[in-house]
């Protein structure tokens, strides 16, 4: 985008005034060149979300932001219930409650050297990947509704891991006010083979080497040291998340014109949160982001399993899971005056500051661990939620890098077999259904990821702790 | 002319675009469109029918409302689709779709398809009464 287009307000912020239906200004955290690198749909779209009734301070762009649907990908904007504001389901997105879990595993990387070609074997075998993947646990319909109401926690009771697992987790592994009634007999059938899946695209597990430490004290609290193997999983609500997503998004663009919203791109499709609508959206969003959130957990299970099988001296321990795809009502200060706010993160983590007693007691004086996926042979990051990001951001930070290509651009680029091999010489395991795929997810298609965090960072949406880089990935 | 499809560029995801002498034509294009997003439609086989039926206040309302439905047999079923046969009259959509079980092996299926967005939605027939129905699937 052409940064003229911007009062530029401070080295990281730019902005673009309320002009037109915008009831806010819009914001952009960005250094010049990544401002310049950002599709000119990302000003429409933020410039889009602007007009939504109820926004409060100003719609939301964060370092990695990119051309999404309705929202951009790295979008953030909070909604005030009390002045009209919405739930958006395009703003949410229709893979509910992405995110990333870390998982730290008390190994150094020299425990790990002779067993990573049959560990890669194992995980590759073992984790379900892929189009057409199924998982091996099927629920009945009351079971269904437990796991929806439960999240990460119904998975723990039901022996997929441990209480200490939740504790790490946001909202300790289980959202409030699921609604399992809401969740149509399409999306149930959906997920009906895909619980404890990984999914496919950008989705992946891999076990990853700390590489870099940024902030020994908060790597301290978290538990991450140099030469550290941890693991990310990168995945969904699956097929549940995608059909409510599907479902909402089109009843809410019908529904519009008669809460008397226009929309200036259908995608932005919503309702009052105070309508019978938005209430039943919120109740299955929720119920997704519990299956989310079990999802993640079941794989856990069977990463552990994987483990014990061929090293079993590693003690795999929830390190941090939080989702990026997400809307959440929470308390932030505006003008100085606490308001309950309804916050939309489309790519976008959340990252409450230090001392915020949302975050587990261990986190709370470094922050909470923000997590940054990469893909296949590109660093991961941990970062930290920030005092200044509450204020600046509703406590929001970017994801991930963004591609720089589109995936026909990547497939015609690179072939995915060539991409396995040159990954493998720098010591990457690579295990994958699909070569297509691989070459679509190419490092090369993404942007460097090492900008957008060092931007987040000197922003002060989140500092950086670790970097993070692949030994062996898993991918759909 | 028969239906043809193609992609067209989206930052994170895929659109797909139909063009054909009719809605229909238009509408099996995108279906074609959906397929190719996640391997060629050539290798797949077009041995096993199912039946697709939709309702919607808009013509490109419809279209989201097929590609979804065609989504969520792709994923209830692990089934991809090559072959189409459409009847709508613009609200009104009934097709048969023949396709197979997903092979990993012979298709190397590169994305599952979430979801028909409304993003870059259109159904247009231009003035020579061509057709193109085109949006942007998430995958």
């Amino acid at each position: 985008m052409d940064p003229g287009r911007f009062e530029r307000i401070s080295e990281f912020q730019w902005r673009l005034p309320a002009t037109g239906g915008m009831r806010v200004p819009a914001l952009l955290f960005a250094d010049e060149g990544l401002l310049r690198d950002m599709d000119d749909k990302v000003g429409e779209q933020v410039a889009n979300v602007a007009t939504l009734p109820g926004i409060v301070g100003a719609a939301l762009a964060m370092p990695d932001a990119h051309w999404g649907y309705g929202f951009p990908i790295g979008g953030v904007a909070a909604f005030d219930p009390g002045q009209g504001g919405i739930v958006s389901a395009g703003g949410v997105g229709f893979d509910i409650s992405c995110g990333v879990r870390l998982l730290l595993t008390g190994l150094k990387v020299p425990e790990l050297r002779e067993a990573a070609g049959p560990l890669a074997h194992e995980l590759g075998r073992q984790i379900p990947a892929g189009v057409g993947s199924t998982g091996r646990i099927r629920l009945d319909d009351a079971e269904f509704d437990r796991m929806l109401e439960g999240g990460a926690r119904w998975a723990v009771s039901r022996g997929w891991g441990n209480a200490e697992d939740l504790e790490h987790c946001e909202e300790g592994g289980c959202v409030a006010g699921a609604e399992p009634l809401q969740i149509s007999g399409h999306a149930r059938r959906r997920q009906r083979d895909e619980m404890g899946t990984l999914g496919s695209g950008n989705h992946y597990l891999e076990v990853q080497v700390v590489r870099e430490i940024h902030d020994e004290v908060a790597a301290s609290a978290y538990g991450l040291a140099l030469d550290d193997v941890v693991i990310s999983i990168h995945c969904g609500s699956r097929g549940l998340g995608h059909q409510v997503g599907t479902e909402f998004l089109r009843e809410m663009a019908i529904a519009a014109p008669g809460h008397g919203i226009e929309l200036p791109d259908r995608e932005l499709a919503c309702a009052p949160i105070r309508s019978d609508l938005g209430r039943r959206y919120l109740g299955a969003m929720r119920a997704a982001m519990n299956c989310a959130l079990a999802n993640r957990q079941i794989l856990t299970s069977l990463t552990r399993e994987s483990f014990e099988r061929l090293l079993p001296r590693a003690q795999l321990e929830v390190m941090y899971d939080v989702s990026h795809n997400i809307c959440k009502e929470e308390t932030h200060l505006v003008d100085g005056r606490p308001r309950a706010l309804f916050v939309h993160r489309k790519g976008a983590t959340r990252a409450f500051g230090p001392g915020n007693e949302a975050v587990p007691a261990q986190y709370r004086a470094a922050g909470q661990p923000v997590l940054i996926g990469g893909s296949l042979g590109t660093s991961s990051w941990v970062l930290a939620g920030t005092v200044a990001g509450e204020a600046a951001s509703f406590s929001s930070a970017c994801h991930g890098a963004g591609r720089a290509m589109s995936r026909h651009q990547a497939a015609r680029r690179w072939h995915g077999g060539e991409v396995v091999r040159e990954l493998a010489g720098r010591g990457i395991l690579v295990r994958s259904p699909s070569l297509r795929g691989v070459a679509e997810e190419a490092p090369g298609a993404y942007k460097a990821v090492e900008r957008v965090v060092e931007v987040a960072d000197r922003a002060g949406l989140a500092r950086r702790v670790a970097r993070l880089e692949p030994l062996i990935c898993v991918k759909g | 002319m028969a239906a043809s499809w193609e992609h067209f560029a989206h930052g994170a995801d895929i659109g797909v675009r139909g063009r054909g002498d009719s809605l229909p034509e238009a509408f099996t294009g995108a279906a074609l469109a959906l397929t190719a997003a996640v391997t060629d439609p050539g290798r797949v086989v077009p041995k096993e029918r199912i039946d697709v039926r939709c309702e919607a206040p808009s013509q490109d309302l419809l279209l989201v409302d097929w590609l979804n439905a065609l989504v969520f047999e792709m994923s209830t079923r692990s089934m991809l689709f090559s072959r189409f046969e459409v009847t709508s009259d613009g609200r009104r959509l009934e097709a048969a779709a023949w396709g197979e079980a997903v092979d990993i092996a012979r298709h190397e299926p590169a994305v599952e398809v979430k979801g028909a967005t409304l993003t870059e939605l259109a159904v247009q027939c231009d003035q020579a009464g061509r057709w193109c129905a085109q949006c942007v699937v998430d995958v």
